[in-house]
């Protein structure tokens, strides 16, 4: 029996030699760790093999080795996911997209560009400087995480308020599909006709297959930027400020809080000349042409007065809303000085009710003795709680996941949803749940099951299985280039 | 009024169903087989939360109704639709707005919908906030199947803020050279010689840029808005006779509606196993085919 397994692990190794080359195969232990997590703090199997394809047919017949020697796979990206996606359950094949970084085709007429899934969500907007257009979807991990990666994930970002998240900017997808077949997803152009195959597979976290050519829109650059950094003595004002903008029927371009924690934490690294001593700060971003962000700023300037902020800074030029966004986006590692482990999390709440449970996640973060600390995208609701701590204290792991489990429940109650952007993957399997029902759940596995009838794409991944794979773990140290 | 357990008990669990919204689409993707039972969503407002920019409606509630209420606080959403057209006739077909490059998709717009499946039992789809990645999106597959995969009952939609101000203005021009010169059309359309823009925003940028393109290529107002023929198909190249090109999405407004081009055997194959995995028995609108319209 040994043999036998022994033979089926050698051929499938050979045959994945075979489709991408002696190089592009790893099983040794290093890569086996390296490829066993993603950006989050959840630990579970480890990679049977790990392949690195070139193309999309590489890729299609990577899949067919897997299914030929029943195993399953596990499309990877950058691996900064935050829920667990990317770690390997059942000695899977993990396919990285890590070679396939070519943007393929751009067309700024029809405004698409074809890129392969490897290339970096930040790379693409650079590509097109001087076009006068971008890719509008700007997740904080934009300069290490992929376009697959943003696909898989349905990615965020603080400029997705105004914007849509990424499935408004996927026109069309190429798919290897978990049998092995490429098929096109969506249309260059209009509505995609039939069902809305492209609109079910963005976001589905590697489990309804793996993206190997994306066709995405393209967005035009504003004319005028207006970036302000509103300065407020309580959480509760910043929250408050940021409700009535919307009310107010303004929707910017983004709308970012800082607690005082955090604010003191990134100051020092970002230079930005965040106010120390305000609880709260609100960094709002209005584009467009000038009478409508002129109109804005003003009314935007009148609605934070009104809730009690202390300043209105105004970035003068390009440089200081730089530095602005610096702070908000860049590295996290200063967070360390405060405590050497953390856990973020991710929900979203109707965002007239923020100050609310702001208030109540600081409250449940004190009852456990934890620190925690907000940045987040408020003007869509979006919370980031932050816990930190130190994972060598005792019982501290049974706090931090208590905490956890009690914001995501407070977040439900109030009418929210488990997340926003970071996705489900492993880490919130157990609380679909507290959202969906069994049926509504049975509608998601028929979608799942349509796309992956043998179940070897991500399996354990999204929906609640039952089975073990995967825990949460406090991770010893802050990694680089950490984000929110 | 009926609520979503009385469309629930209509649906009930056997025998071919059709839902009908408005009936403006009707015959679009086939007509239903005959003698397939007609059913009516509800109608009626269940939630308008002009704070969080979301309403709650049942599906049978027509289009009108629904931007009266929302246009007395200074909101909208992106459908668009003939008159006595349904909120979720417009979400089973699909299309969007002629304005959808500005306000978004039909797609887009749909955050949250309670529905009846084929075993005539309810499942939700998608979630209440307009940021949301909670399990598999539900609801942009649901849009545009003409009922095939499940009925809308009721459903949650993102509103967003009326423009202050809409202006077409169009003369005879290169479309191509326009673009450059307009930050975010809501519409471009061109006929082969003239091109028609609609401008919305702020009044003062509005105007301005409807000053520059009167400077630069000699756009005048618009008298009226361009009546556009009734059919859809996708740019090949050329204009059929009386057509108009929406450049944004490459959809063709004309006298003629196009051929679906038939999709390839695997992304069919996917298509029939979701359409057997959510409707074994194809009872629910049997006879229309989101794959025979553009």
């Amino acid at each position: 029996m040994l043999g036998k397994q022994k033979k089926s692990v050698d051929n499938l190794q050979s045959d994945l030699e075979a489709v991408v080359g002696v190089d592009f195969v790893h099983s040794g232990n290093a890569a086996k760790h390296l490829y066993s997590k993603d950006g989050s703090s959840i630990r579970g199997g480890q990679p049977g093999f790990v392949c690195l394809p070139a193309s999309a047919e590489e890729v299609a017949a990577c899949i067919k080795v897997a299914v030929k020697h029943d195993r399953a796979f596990v499309p990877r990206g950058a691996g900064t996911g935050l829920a667990g996606g990317a770690v390997p359950c059942d000695d899977p094949v993990v396919i990285s997209t890590a070679r396939m970084t070519k943007i393929l085709e751009v067309d700024l007429d029809r405004r698409i560009a074809w890129v392969q899934p490897g290339v970096i969500n930040l790379d693409l907007t650079r590509y097109l400087r001087g076009t006068g257009f971008h890719f509008a979807p700007d997740p904080s991990s934009q300069q290490s995480c992929t376009i697959g990666g943003n696909v898989a994930n349905n990615s965020g970002g603080p400029h997705c308020l105004a914007y849509g998240v990424t499935s408004a900017h996927v026109a069309a997808v190429e798919v290897a599909l978990p049998n092995g077949e490429l098929v096109v997803l969506g249309e260059e152009q209009g509505d995609p006709f039939g069902y809305d195959l492209r609109g079910a597979f963005v976001g589905g976290e590697g489990t309804l297959g793996l993206a190997t050519r994306i066709a995405v829109r393209l967005t035009r650059d504003p004319p005028i930027v207006q970036t302000l950094l509103l300065d407020f003595a309580s959480v509760e004002e910043a929250a408050q400020t940021v409700s009535a903008v919307i009310a107010a029927g303004i929707v910017p371009a983004a709308m970012e809080l800082m607690d005082q924690k955090v604010v003191q934490a990134v100051e020092p690294y970002a230079r930005a000349g965040y106010p120390l001593d305000a609880a709260a700060v609100l960094i709002v971003e209005l584009d467009g042409l000038l009478g409508g962000v002129s109109r804005e700023t003003k009314k935007i300037s009148e609605i934070a007065r009104i809730h009690g902020t202390r300043s209105v800074r105004i970035a003068a030029d390009k440089e200081e809303r730089d530095r602005i966004w610096k702070g908000r986006k860049g590295a996290f590692g200063a967070i360390a000085k405060i405590k050497p482990s953390y856990y973020l999390h991710d929900t979203v709440i109707p965002r007239t009710r923020l100050a609310e449970v702001i208030s109540g996640v600081t409250d449940i973060a004190e009852k456990h003795g934890l620190i925690v600390m907000n940045v987040f995208h408020a003007g869509d609701g979006n919370l980031h709680p932050l816990l930190v701590f130190d994972h060598r204290e005792p019982g501290v792991m049974e706090a931090v996941y208590s905490a956890g489990e009690e914001i995501v429940r407070l977040s439900i109650e109030v009418g929210g949803v488990l997340s926003g952007e970071h996705g489900i993957g492993l880490e919130k399997r157990a609380f679909m749940p507290l959202l969906f029902s069994p049926n509504d759940l049975r509608a998601q596995r028929t979608l799942r099951d349509a796309f992956d009838p043998q179940g070897i794409s991500n399996p354990h991944k999204v929906l609640p299985t039952g089975a073990s794979c995967g825990d949460l773990q406090g991770l010893p140290e802050m990694p680089d280039g950490a984000w929110i | 009024m009926r609520n979503l357990e009385d469309f629930q008990k209509e649906v009930g669990a056997s025998d071919p169903v059709c839902v009908r919204g408005g009936g403006t689409q009707w015959a679009l993707g086939g007509l239903p087989n005959l003698g397939c039972r007609e059913v009516l969503a509800p109608g009626g407002l269940v939630a308008f939360q002009p704070a969080e920019m979301t309403v709650t409606v049942g599906a049978g509630m027509r289009l009108t109704d629904l931007t009266t209420v929302l246009s007395e606080q200074g909101q909208e959403v992106a459908l668009e639709g003939g008159e006595g057209a349904t909120v979720g006739g417009l979400l089973a077909v699909g299309r969007s707005s002629m304005r959808w490059c500005r306000i978004g998709t039909a797609r887009d717009t749909l955050l949250q919908a309670d529905c009846v499946g084929a075993d005539g039992e309810i499942f939700r789809a998608g979630g209440p906030t307009v940021k949301n990645v909670t399990g598999y999106d539900l609801c942009r597959l649901l849009v545009g199947s003409l009922g095939t995969l499940g009925l809308f009952g009721r459903v949650t939609l993102r509103t967003r803020p009326i423009p202050e101000t809409t202006v077409w203005i169009g003369g005879c021009t290169d479309y191509s050279l326009v673009v450059q010169k307009c930050y975010r059309p809501a519409t471009l359309l061109w006929d082969g010689k003239r091109v028609a823009i609609r401008l919305e925003g702020y009044y003062e940028d509005v105007e301005e840029e409807a000053a520059v393109l009167k400077s630069e290529f000699g756009l005048e107002r618009l008298g009226e808005v361009p009546q556009l023929p009734l059919h859809r198909s996708r740019w090949n190249g050329s204009l059929p006779l009386g057509g108009f090109l929406e450049v944004f999405s490459g959809i063709v407004y004309s006298a003629i509606a196009g051929v679906p081009p038939g999709p390839p055997s695997a992304v069919l194959d996917l298509a029939n196993r979701l359409k057997k995995g959510f409707d074994p028995a194809a009872r629910l609108n049997p006879g229309r085919d989101p794959y025979q319209f553009l």
